[in-house]
């Protein structure tokens, strides 16, 4: 073949170009980047972690500080979730995490609450504290049994469900 | 022309049956190319003149018979072992056979960049000097596609030569040729015959050139060939031979007339 | 009674066909594990499969990301999750859309394109030019072709979704108001390596040997007629759009959805 220096030229730029956004889904979309930053792994488990998956942000008062790496069921049957935060993240040992939701049908993330203790947790430590995350179900059930009535009929059940919506809004955010 | 001694044939055909969907194209064939001779096969279309020389090249492989070129029996090699053989031989294909894709260049050195270690300036040297042998000096750059009928013709011999073959297998080399380009071509033919010895084996139905240039002629008929020099086979006892001769001679007097 | 022969003779013909497809497949993996290594002629089916693709590809990709941008936004917005667009246009593109697509137009540009090639090259004799030159057409001419479309393809395929993410990404945030970084967030957290992008390449790579093998092996044993070049560029894309469907299937399915 004709040694043709310009279409080898075109022939790289494609393959680089090809290269780069192979790389862009893998790294920036895909995340894998990521697991090998290093970044201080905690672990903290739940009753119940709702829809909460691998790769939801981890966040500390709405910034968002790291990801969920692994979530997987421990003896005990509960849920052990692993983050991975920023190394330099200074939380006291008796920072409470909890799974809370983007809005009302948004992604499940993480929120870490630092608490005030002099100790700062190392790479690899519990989380104690923890909060699971909300069911709705669950919550219109509470309510119903708290506000007197019964659960007779199924019927009403599911009324109050249709109902109450904001309620539950309002005792998520609380 | 005598019987020649086993070892003066190049290649060598036995009783050879090839048959393609039930059609018998060869039954009991038989013939022989002696070295360093020009032989022209002819024979009317259909005749198997083309499948002669690709079952000689080993690519078309017969049901029966043996093809032996230089000694070796090649009807039965597998590919691979083939491919020694084929080094032996150059092929002239009808159309050339040229890839398409490459410049004339290209395509002669192609033979030499794939079985030597020449250096890339020992290639351009032999390319060009190939060429020019056969009269295209300086045609390198150019693509096959720009090339006229009797140019691309020359090019394809120059690629068929290029690796010093022994033997130069030509397939209808005249076919669709102006009668200066076949002269031309003729003439390179009997060139390489005397300065290189090479064994020449063509196929053709042009018959002046042919009488001309031929030491053997092989006429193919009803899938057998009669063998014998020029002179032997124009008066040959079988009519359909001397026929053949006399039909395409005056055609070829009225054409030239014309 | 002539119809079920036909069916038996049909399903014996495919069978017959896969074996010497798999024949075909080993030959080309053999060659390619051995030199030369044909880095050139790689380089420039690279350019004929990958570079010429590229505008069609990029093209295409950016207006199926528009359309599922406008059909996502059309839906979420009914129940107010138009904050997810980013997870519905990447997830589609990302899992079956981009892979599926890419290979789709890659055999109808370069795959088709590819068959005819080799199937001119049948036809005028080029391929047997090379053989009589003892260089394995398979090895000169099918491998680079084959290696260039497993090689090209998931590099499409990357471009494809990129080019459809910036297409969502147009119609979403700049016509319809979504909020753009919850467009990319959403599109980022729900697309994950393992599931997803890694399944993405797996793909692709499986599309562009299919492809690959499927436009040479319909080439190089096309019938030498003209017919035959126009069968081979057809049965490429017929045989090569159903077995992409039909694999994209079975790899989803094995893979595993989740």
């Amino acid at each position: 073949m004709q040694p043709s220096p310009v279409r080898d030229l075109i022939v790289g730029l494609f393959v680089a170009l090809g290269l780069a956004a192979i790389a862009y889904l893998s790294i920036q979309v895909g995340g894998v980047g990521y697991a090998g930053r290093g970044g201080l792994k905690l672990v903290a488990e739940f009753d119940q972690i709702g829809g909460l998956k691998p790769r939801a942000p981890v966040s500390v008062a709405g910034v968002t500080v790291g990801q969920v790496r692994k979530i997987e069921l421990d003896d005990q049957l509960r849920a052990r979730v692993t983050l991975e935060v920023d190394k330099s993240l200074a939380l006291p040992t008796d920072s409470s995490a909890a799974i809370h939701t983007e809005g009302l049908l948004g992604d499940q993330y993480v929120a870490l609450e630092p608490g005030g203790a002099d100790d700062l947790l190392k790479d690899g430590d519990e989380i104690e504290f923890t909060e699971s995350a909300l069911s709705v179900e669950r919550l219109i059930g509470k309510f119903v049994h708290n506000s007197g009535i019964e659960p007779d009929a199924e019927k009403t059940g599911k009324t109050a469900k249709a109902g109450k919506s904001p309620a539950d809004e309002q005792a998520e955010e609380e | 022309m005598n019987a020649l001694a086993d070892g003066e044939a190049r290649v060598r055909l036995e009783d050879v049956y090839l048959s393609v969907r039930e059609r018998a194209i060869f039954h009991g064939l038989s013939c022989r190319f002696p070295r360093g001779k020009i032989s022209v096969i002819l024979g009317g279309s259909g005749a198997g003149k083309s499948t002669l020389l690709r079952m000689i090249g080993g690519l078309a492989r017969p049901q029966r018979g043996v093809v032996a070129v230089a000694g070796v029996e090649v009807s039965r090699l597998p590919e691979r072992e083939l491919y020694e053989v084929r080094h032996r031989i150059g092929m002239l294909f009808q159309h050339g056979a040229l890839l398409d894709s490459m410049s004339v260049f290209d395509n002669v050195a192609l033979p030499l960049r794939e079985h030597t270690d020449l250096t890339a300036k020992d290639i351009a040297s032999e390319v060009e000097r190939r060429l020019a042998a056969v009269g295209l000096a300086g045609t390198g750059a150019m693509f096959p596609r720009e090339l006229s009928g009797g140019m691309l013709r020359r090019a394809a011999l120059a690629r068929a030569i290029v690796a010093d073959p022994e033997i130069v297998l030509c397939d209808e080399p005249f076919s669709g040729l102006d009668p200066i380009n076949v002269r031309r071509i003729e003439k390179l033919f009997t060139t390489l015959n005397r300065q290189l010895g090479l064994t020449l084996l063509i196929t053709s139905h042009h018959i002046p050139s042919s009488l001309r240039m031929a030491d053997q002629i092989v006429f193919l008929i009803d899938g057998t060939a009669i063998s014998g020099s020029p002179k032997d086979l124009r008066h040959h006892a079988d009519e359909r031979v001397a026929g053949f001769f006399a039909a395409e001679l005056d055609a070829d007097a009225a054409g030239d007339d014309a | 009674m002539n119809a079920i022969q036909d069916l038996g003779l049909r399903t014996v013909n495919l069978v017959v066909h896969l074996g010497r497809l798999t024949a075909f497949v080993v030959q080309i993996a053999q060659n390619a594990v051995r030199p030369p290594w044909r880095v050139q002629r790689f380089v420039d089916e690279i350019y004929d499969v990958g570079v010429l693709s590229l505008a069609i590809v990029c093209l295409s990709g950016a207006t199926v990301g528009a359309v599922l941008g406008l059909q996502g936004y059309v839906t979420l917005s009914r129940f107010g999750a138009e904050t997810s667009l980013g997870a519905v246009v990447g997830l589609s593109l990302v899992r079956e859309l981009g892979p599926v697509l890419t290979a789709l137009l890659v055999t109808g540009r370069a795959g088709s394109a590819m068959a005819a090639e080799i199937a001119s090259m049948v036809v005028t004799e080029q391929l047997d030019g090379l053989r009589m030159m003892s260089v394995d057409p398979v090895d000169f001419v099918v491998k680079p072709k084959a290696l260039a479309m497993l090689t090209a393809m998931p590099m499409l395929n990357a471009l494809f979704i990129v080019f459809a993410l910036f297409g969502g990404y147009l119609v979403g945030v700049t016509l319809l108001g979504v909020d753009g970084g919850s467009y990319i967030s959403s599109m980022e957290n729900a697309i994950d390596f393992e599931n997803d992008v890694a399944g993405t390449l797996l793909k692709s790579v499986i599309f562009g040997a299919l492809v690959g093998m499927i436009a040479t092996y319909r080439g190089y044993t096309s019938a030498p007629t003209s017919a035959g070049v126009s069968a081979a560029t057809t049965g490429t894309v017929v045989t090569g759009s159903v077995s992409i469907l039909l694999f994209d299937y079975v790899i989803t399915a094995l893979w595993g959805v989740s």
